[in-house]
């Protein structure tokens, strides 16, 4: 079976790869690309810990073929710190303990992200409802939901 | 030096400084277990049984093994022979021999060059089944006339007359049950029904195993324990447990899932017919299928009580399904069901019951939060029916240090009577509730666990210190293993680095779990410490030559103490470290030990329910939970294990649940019909830390791990009775289910 | 499988008309690739419809109509301000199918052709009355959205058709729309039962009313019973019970790990009871949140 060749940009780098038609995105970042931040939890789009963002828009890359990647722009957690700087959202999520075995991270960050690039004053049940696609089995997501808040207020505070 | 002082006064322990591996976990660079790589590896890929209970006639792996890309196929007879015990049960369970005994039980597995080959070729193996009759649920597993899932399983505790899939028995308790019930004012008795549920990690088990012709291998896995690991893959591989090094990788949670080995035996059969490292990683499906769920119950619970809230005796009947080996948990189950209170005349009975199901594994407490549900449940009964306050009750009755438990030993230092006095006194408990709503409480206990611990502990010319542990880090211990550290050191937080050491470099160590870590390897790691400090004293007395227990340890430093107090300055550590090669060499700390005085831990939980009467549908608008720590060595992370227990035992009283098909199949093998809770199904979980020192301890910990899921399936079923005006026997509490209730009761 | 994205729908028919096997077409994907992943289905041809030129467009018709491409995904509706307020239902309905990351791809097309009973989107689009566009090889049809699926699983659309637009009617004054559903959870699950109810008003007098339901039966029903029950009422108590009543007993759903016989029975005519007043009040001119916080 022929490989398709894709050309894409991955947290600002552009990035070319050869994907069986059958793979996913979460597949190629991992297999292919070695960015093996985003997880597969479920592969089915129940958990979101696979999520990125194509093209700024949040989605669960487990449901996103590789070749649909073609021209586009992926954003995943490996690209939100700029630098040695964490983004406010990493920063608040270890000093909140938001995180306790941390396999959920890098897809919850990555959904917060987005969230408050759209909403920058969130409600709490905005903020639950938001990540309602982000399944956390160790956390009861209480501190992470006070994570995101206390990071949405120092983003508005700082802008 | 009075090094064993129980301590009481904290500098570091206590506080919530930011975990050591933070930044590794929301940048995205910490390894999980599907994470590594190795040159030249293949993907393996699992064939499991469609059926819940079949013979095996024939396995025809020629079309898999003459596939393009495809380097091994290996089925049981690839594995040791010869097993018994536990060894057989689980090399059973991880690979099917002559019989499929559930749905998803593994029966071959084959590597190629990429996963996607892997699974195509998996779907080449013809497999030809003798469908054979099935049974899954505990009742009719125990009934007369039941499948028998294997003949011989029993143990000699089982009474005569028992069908077959009864395979063990116990029996406990003290005083006569008879006489207090005919003490009581009131007698209830109740049945109770139980669904299993899953522990519900995020992260699927995954592993990259390299095993050469030498008999030499190296697995990496997701494991709370690689010792375990070692030892049960090395047994069914039929090589040399120290030829085997096993590292734990990052977890992604285990909640006692992962105590147990499926994949990785497999892993390392594939490679070493491969001659190449083999991944392997489970889907989702996978994981449903064919890792430990919990035990399914059904339970009888009777307790008599006098008007004035005394228990006069309680007793109770408690079957767990425990899927097709023997270990169900149940006499966890019977001895925790009555551990709260106080009870001269108690007595309880388990069964462990076989069925066609997957092994159950350990989930938080295995067994008693299923004890809780139905005897809370009944105690909450009579409180209604005497118009008794619930915390009352529960006060009055509490065990306290020196009370006789309802399972043999008396009590040492224990808070249940703390815990339930700061639920009287809360807020929460005093608050008004809303039309439709219910409030429920329930006490809970967990034995917790000391375990064989081994920590190495060693000193850096710079008077920095690294930890070397053997207890994977499943939720902060590398956190509060460094907080324990600097304490005794008296050296900053972060001058101390913990490493989770792989099985070639530490002595053996129990698997996390059993609430054991802070506890044990946090033990462990302060006598490792306090052995350091005694050979730097050694060092500082050498130096001023004076003798060695004139020297004490004070803030990181070695100070000249007694006559000789104040005779020189001290000497802090890194001026000890910095010329340790010439002063005898390195300095380091060891322990290796079986700690036992883990101590008991209790909590209380006060819950709110909202039942939409419409729809059978409930909501939690309110929680509290309040636990005995003995001593929170890192408050921000013991209060995430009160929330998490209290979260999934708000999804396994509500919604989750393993869903059998008549043709034993499972039916909800997806995240998506396995419906555990999201983020929009909670409300912030309030807590309530109370510390009762451990006097096991020298800090005082209590593990506090598992104890925050036993009292939520009770106290929820309390409030959702209560909110619905009918009382709740069966888990879980499904909207259908509900709605069926209140119909019922008109 | 094969992997093709044509140019336009007459090139993505074709593909499909000259493949053997399996064929199916990826929109939002959300289904097709968790079918893939599972095994259930692995397509031989797969035919990528979004490169199409204007697939991901949501138009305003001149007579107050709504044009949607195939590819607009749930997250895009939800955005769109105007769209919201001329079909609050229609839009809740799609919001409602599955996570933030799943609406990032979902699209309105995929949740119709994907032949589900319990399809948030469809009962929604049914009450109102939306119609897709199918193209095929001679040509394109406008047919009415409650004729696509033919049962679980299965749609009327023939050997080399697709779906190519959307087209929800005018609102017009005095109307509105609601779709509630019920799940377990708050979030995340399939409709256990799902009801959808649009309607007009003549003063405090309910007309054209039309009432769908999901869920409760092998395909997404229409049920002219409901619509006659509150046509004609100002949605009394007794209108109310009638519609209760009349929805209850349109159903035909089975007991699966989702729900029972009897539950989804008594669950429909509540919701359709709920549903019914979130219309009536939306067509008075009031804002009334949907199921979605």
């Amino acid at each position: 079976m022929s490989k398709i060749h894709v050309t894409t940009t991955v947290n600002g780098d552009e990035t070319e790869f050869l994907c069986d038609p059958r793979e996913t995105l979460l597949d190629v970042l991992r297999d292919r690309l070695n960015l093996t931040g985003a997880k597969e939890g479920c592969g089915t789009g129940d958990c979101g810990a696979c999520s990125v963002t194509i093209d700024g828009r949040l989605v669960c890359s487990c449901l996103v073929l590789g070749a649909e990647a073609e021209g586009k722009e992926i954003a995943t957690v490996e690209g939100i710190a700029d630098g040695d700087t964490l983004h406010p959202l990493q920063r608040k999520f270890i000093e909140h303990a938001a995180l306790q075995c941390g396999i959920c991270t890098p897809g919850i960050l990555v959904a917060a992200k987005s969230l408050l690039e759209k909403n920058p004053d969130p409600t709490e049940t905005e903020v639950r409802y938001w990540l309602a696609g982000n399944l956390c089995r160790c956390t009861g997501y209480d501190k992470i939901i006070r994570a995101v808040m206390d990071a949405a207020t120092e983003m508005r505070e700082a802008s | 030096m009075a090094l064993d002082d129980r301590k009481s006064d904290f500098t570091f322990v206590g506080t919530r400084p930011d975990r050591p591996d933070g930044l590794d976990k929301v940048t995205g660079r910490a390894k999980f277990g599907a994470d590594a790589v190795a040159p030249g590896m293949l993907f393996g890929a699992i064939v499991r049984s469609p059926h819940a209970h079949a013979r095996i006639v024939k396995i025809d792996t020629s079309k898999a093994e003459a596939m393009k890309g495809v380097k091994a196929v290996v089925t049981r007879a690839d594995f040791a022979t010869g097993l018994t015990g536990e060894f057989w049960n689980v090399q059973e369970n991880v690979m099917a021999g002559d019989t499929a005994l559930y749905d998803g039980h593994a029966v071959a597995a084959v590597a190629a060059t990429s996963a996607l080959d892997a699974r195509d070729a998996a779907k080449l193996i013809e497999i030809e089944y003798e469908v054979l009759p099935h049974v899954t649920d505990v009742d009719k597993a125990m009934a007369e006339g039941a499948p028998v899932i294997r003949e011989g399983a029993a143990d000699g505790s089982v009474p005569e007359g028992m069908h077959p899939n009864v395979v063990r028995y116990h029996e406990s308790g003290h005083g006569d049950v008879e006489k207090g019930f005919a003490e009581a004012d009131l007698v209830i008795e109740d049945s109770f029904k139980t669904e299993a549920t899953h522990q519900g990690y995020i992260e699927p088990h995954a592993c990259l195993a390299s095993l050469g012709a030498d008999g030499k291998g190296e697995l990496w896995c997701t494991t709370q324990g690689h010792w375990y690991a070692q030892k049960h893959c090395a047994a069914l591989l039929g090589i040399e447990t120290s030829q085997l090094r096993v590292t734990a990788s990052e977890i992604g949670g285990g909640f006692g899932g992962k105590t147990t080995v499926f994949i990785e035996p497999v892993a390392l059969a594939l490679s070493r017919k491969a001659n190449r490292p083999v991944k392997l990683v489970m889907s989702r499906s996978e994981v449903l299928r064919a890792t430990g769920p919990t035990s399914s119950t059904s339970m009888d619970v009777k307790i008599g009580m006098k008007k004035d809230g005394t228990i006069t005796a309680a007793q109770g009947v408690f079957r767990l399904q425990g899927g097709a080996f023997p270990g169900a948990p149940m006499e966890f189950t019977a001895m925790c069901a009555f551990a709260p209170y106080a009870l001269e005349n108690v007595h309880q009975v388990g069964y462990d019951v076989i069925a066609n199901r997957p092994k159950q594994a350990a989930y938080r407490a295995p067994g008693s939060p299923m004890a809780a549900f139905a005897v809370e449940s009944v105690i909450d009964l009579l409180c209604q029916e005497l118009g008794l306050d619930p915390v009352e009750v529960r006060l009055k009755n509490a065990s306290k240090k020196g009370t006789k438990a309802s399972y043999g030993p008396r009590f040492d230092d224990i808070g249940l009577v703390e815990c339930l006095e700061a639920a009287r006194d809360h807020p929460h408990y005093s608050a008004p509730l809303e039309q439709g709503q219910g409030r429920g409480i329930s006490c809970g206990f967990w034995f917790n666990h000391g375990g064989e611990t081994s920590v190495s502990l060693a000193l850096s010319e710079d008077g920095t210190v690294q930890v070397s542990v053997g207890t994977p880090d499943i939720g902060g211990s590398r956190a509060s293993m460094a907080l324990m550290a600097s304490e005794t050191l008296g050296i900053p937080y972060e001058n101390i680095r913990v490493t989770i050491a792989d099985t070639a470099t530490l002595g053996y160590n129990d698997v996390s779990h059993g609430s054991r870590v802070t506890y044990a390897s946090g033990l462990a790691t302060i006598k490792a410490a306090q052995a350091a400090i005694a050979e730097m004293c050694k060092r500082a007395a050498a130096k001023w030559g004076i003798p060695e227990d004139a020297v004490k340890w004070e803030d990181g430093c070695a100070v000249p103490s007694g006559p000789n107090a104040g005779d020189f300055e001290p000497l802090a550590m890194a001026d000890i470290t910095a010329d340790m090669g010439a002063t005898g060499g390195p300095i380091s700390g060891h322990f290796e030990a079986t700690p036992e005085g883990a101590g008991v831990s209790f909590g209380v939980h006060i819950v709110d329910a909202q039942v939409d009467p419409e729809t059978g549908k409930t909501s939690i608008p309110r929680y509290t939970v309040i636990q005995d720590a003995g001593k929170a060595v890192h408050p921000a992370y013991v209060e995430g294990q009160f929330q998490g227990g209290a979260a999934q035992g708000i999804g396994w009283a509500l919604n989750e649940e393993y869903i059998y098909g008549e043709d034993g199949r499972l039916q909800n093998a997806v995240f998506l019909d396995y419906r555990i809770p999201v983020a929009s199904d909670l409300p912030m979980i309030d807590t309530v830390i109370v510390e009762v020192p451990n006097p096991g301890h020298p800090y005082g910990v209590r593990g506090v791990g598992e104890t925050g899921i036993v009292p939520p399936l009770a106290a929820i079923a309390n409030a959702v009775s209560r909110a619905a005006g009918v009382r709740m026997h069966e888990l879980p509490m499904s909207p259908p289910r509900i709605l069926a209730a209140l119909k019922a009761d008109g | 499988m094969n992997y093709h994205s044509p140019a336009s729908f007459a090139e993505a028919s074709a593909l499909a008309v000259n493949a053997d096997g399996v064929t199916r077409f990826l929109a939002g994907g959300t289904d097709v690739l968790v079918q893939l992943r599972a095994d259930i289905v692995t397509p031989d041809t797969l035919i990528d419809i979004k490169k199409i030129d204007g697939v991901s467009d949501i138009t305003q018709n001149d007579d107050g109509s709504w044009t949607l491409g195939v590819a607009v995904t749930g997250a895009e509706m939800t955005e769109h301000a105007s769209l919201s307020q001329d079909w609050p239902g229609v839009v809740e309905a799609m919001d409602l199918v599955g996570s933030t990351q799943v609406q990032g791809r979902a699209t309105l097309t995929g949740n119709l052709c994907n032949g589900s009973p319990a399809a948030d989107s469809v009962p929604a689009m049914v009450a109102a009355g939306v119609t897709v566009t199918v193209t095929g090889a001679d040509g394109s049809r406008e047919v009415a959205v409650e004729d696509i699926p033919t049962g679980p699983g299965r749609t009327s659309l023939a050997k080399g058709e697709l779906v190519s637009a959307v087209n929800i009617p005018a609102r017009g004054a005095n109307a509105g729309d609601a779709y509630l559903r019920f799940i377990p959870r708050t979030e995340m699950d399939i409709a256990v039962v799902g009801v959808a109810v649009s309607l007009r008003l003549d003063g405090d007098t309910v007309a054209d009313a039309r009432v769908s339901l999901g869920a409760v039966a092998p395909t997404v029903l229409l049920v002219q019973e409901c619509a006659d029950a509150i046509n004609g009422s100002t949605l009394d108590d007794a209108a109310l019970e009638a519609l209760a009543a009349a929805a209850s007993a349109a159903c035909n759903p089975i007991t699966d790990k989702r729900g029972t016989v009897e539950f989804r029975t008594d669950v429909a005519g509540v919701l359709a009871k709920r549903a019914a007043k979130i219309a009536y009040a939306r067509a008075k001119g009031e804002t009334v949140k949907g199921d979605h916080a």
